[in-house]
Formats: structure tokens, sequence, C-alpha cells
């Protein structure tokens, strides 16, 4: 244990409120554009199977997430750390001045942190399914799809690129949240007392 | 004295997290498997998948943070690092289990669309021990979660216990 302790009193400053909120809503916006061009990506496409004699047999092949567990985990929790964002961003905008009463501000932080691990999961492990995707894997045997669904691998790669935008936003979201949760007398907005056991 | 326990508490839980992230990073290391048939021989190695190696490498990253972390004298300031950077680990713990685990599952079930068959059937001995380095990597995924709420409670008294 450090030798200083220092009491929870009322929040943060106006400043680390205006940081919050605005990394807050960045952050609301990249992982709501992952989720969304995730679940969006389908295509279709019709491709030579196999050829009889001179007949080509043609077969519709789609591509879709919901193939993919991986890709299904990452709209679902990409979806789900959106709608946290967007729920503590409307509890910052209208209840402002009830920030340091009881549990608020050290429940906001564990949720944060809880939130920045699941998007950080749920990227990850949709760009080593993409990865597979692209390059394929020999020793397994297994071949590459990014070379006949072109539509549907971009489509992938933006959502990724959105996803991991929003994990660093999460990140610093989290950081600021637990800072917000001590107070340094220097500024302090808000009666605050350090305590040195 | 409360103050003793829950700092041996703290330690007992950071060694556990220590151990239960070598764990994983031995068993995944020490996985490989040679099957044959039909003259054609398949050797399956945990650095045939790329998402098996970032398990590996976070992992270790995450054992020798821990062990680090064991001998930090209990009046330094960097206690307050301690809490950012396991948040850092525990995300980077989760992102490698969780890469590890979505590549395993099409390894274990395939995938019909994509044509890609589930190798589980040739090489079971390989699966297995992944699946055991998985297993050790959620123990130590679940300890740094522990750990992390602790470090965030020891830096910062959110419940106000101690009086001024």
């Amino acid at each position: 244990m450090p030798g200083e302790k220092i009491l929870l009193a009322g929040g943060g400053t106006s400043k680390s409120w205006k940081l919050l909120l605005a990394l807050r809503i960045l952050a609301f916006i990249a992982t709501l554009a992952a989720a969304i061009v995730m679940g969006l990506n389908k295509e279709t496409k019709t491709l030579v199977v196999a050829t009889i004699g001179t007949i080509p047999i043609k077969a519709t092949l789609t591509a879709k997430f919901q193939d993919t567990p991986a890709f299904v985990f990452f709209v679902i929790a990409n979806a789900m750390v959106s709608f946290h964002n967007l729920l503590m961003i409307a509890l910052q905008i209208f209840s402002r001045k009830l920030e340091h009463k009881g549990f608020r501000l050290l429940s906001v932080a564990i949720l944060d942190m809880l939130n920045s691990t699941l998007v950080a999961a749920a990227a990850n492990a949709a760009v080593f399914i993409a990865e597979l995707g692209k390059n394929g894997n020999k020793h397994a045997k297994w071949n590459k799809v990014c070379d006949r669904f072109t539509t549907y691998c971009d489509h992938g790669r933006g959502a990724l690129i959105a996803a991991f935008a929003g994990v660093i936003l999460m990140l610093l979201v989290s950081s600021v949240s637990i800072s917000r949760l001590s107070i340094n007398s220097k500024k302090s907005s808000t009666a605050a007392a350090v305590a040195s056991p | 004295m409360v103050n003793l326990t829950k700092r041996i508490g703290a330690l007992v839980l950071r060694l556990a997290a220590f151990g239960a992230a070598l764990a994983a990073l031995i068993v995944m290391v020490t996985s490989h498997e040679r099957a044959s048939f039909f003259a054609v021989s398949l050797e399956a190695k945990y650095t045939d998948m790329a998402a098996f190696k970032y398990f590996v490498i976070a992992n270790a990253v995450v054992s020798v943070y821990s062990f680090l972390v064991l001998f930090l004298p209990k009046e330094s300031l960097l206690w307050k690092f301690v809490v950012v950077l396991d948040l850092v680990m525990t995300m980077l713990l989760t992102s490698s289990l969780s890469a590890a685990l979505a590549v395993a599952q099409v390894g274990k079930k395939g995938n019909a669309n994509a044509g890609w068959l589930p190798i589980c059937g040739q090489v079971p001995k390989f699966c297995d021990q992944v699946t055991g380095a998985l297993i050790a990597g959620f123990v130590a995924l679940v300890l740094y979660v522990l750990l992390l709420l602790y470090s965030l409670h020891s830096v910062v008294d959110p419940f106000l216990l101690q009086k001024s």
C-alpha cells in the first residue's frame, strides 16, 4: 500500500469532464461504426465450382459475417460497448451535479475498465480470423477467402480499423475515469481532503 | 493487522496470476504433435497459427510484468502507475485468449462456409494441450481482473475507509 491515501470527494475538474465527454463521444462513434459495418457485411457471388467436360458448374456462394463465431462476437461486443458509452454520455450530461453521490464514480470507472477489456478481446479475435481468411494457413490446409470475396474483406477491414480505434479510445476513457476518482488539491473543484496515515 | 493480511492476499493473488500465465505459456510452447498416415506426415506446432504465437508472447509479457511487480516495495510511488499497467495487461490477456480461442474453435469445428476442415481429428494430443493452455490463460485472466480491482482499491480509497 502506498504511504498516502487520497479520499474520494467530488469528481474531477471541468477540464477532465470535457475531455472525458469528448473521448466518450469518439469511442461511441468508433464502436458503433465497427458494429454496423460488420453487421451489414455480406457478399453474394456466383463462382465456378467445377467443370464437367466443357460445362462449368456455377454455384452461388454467400459470405456473411454470421458464418464465423468470432465476427458474431465482434458485432455483439461492439454494440454493447457503444451502448455503454451512450449511457455514460447521457449520465454525464444530465446529472453532472450528482457525481459525488455514493458509488457513482467508482461504478463508472469499473464499468469502463470491463468494457475496454471486452472491446479489446472482440477486436483481436476478429483480426486474427480475418488474417486467416486473407492469408490462409498452409499447415492446416485452409485456403484463402479474400481473393474471391474482395468486397467482404474490404468492409471487414474497415470495421476492424474502427474497432481498434475504439479500443485505444476506450483505454483512454478508462484512464481518465480512474484519474477522476482521486482528487489533487491543486485542481479540485469541490472540497477534498488528503489523508496521510 | 488488516493491512498486513490485505497485502499478503494481494501478493498471493499476484503470485498465482504469475504462475497461471507462466503455465499457459509453457503448455502452449511444448505442444507439438506429428501425425502420419499414408506416408504423408503432418506436424502441428504452436507456430503454425499466428494467434497462438500472439498468445505465447502476451502471456510472456504478463508473466514478466507480474514477476517484477511482486518485488515492488510498499511505499513506492509507482503503485499509481500499476493501476493503469494492470488494466493494459488485462486487455492484453483477454485479447490473446480471445484470439487463440477463436482460432482453436475453427480448428476443432471447422468452417463449412469457407471450406475449412477441422484438424483436431488428426492431431488430438495437440488439440488437448492447446485446450489446457487456454484454460490456464483463462485462470490468469480472472486473477488479473481481481488484481485490477484490488490495485484500484489500494491506490484510491473510494469507500472512504480512511477517516481524515
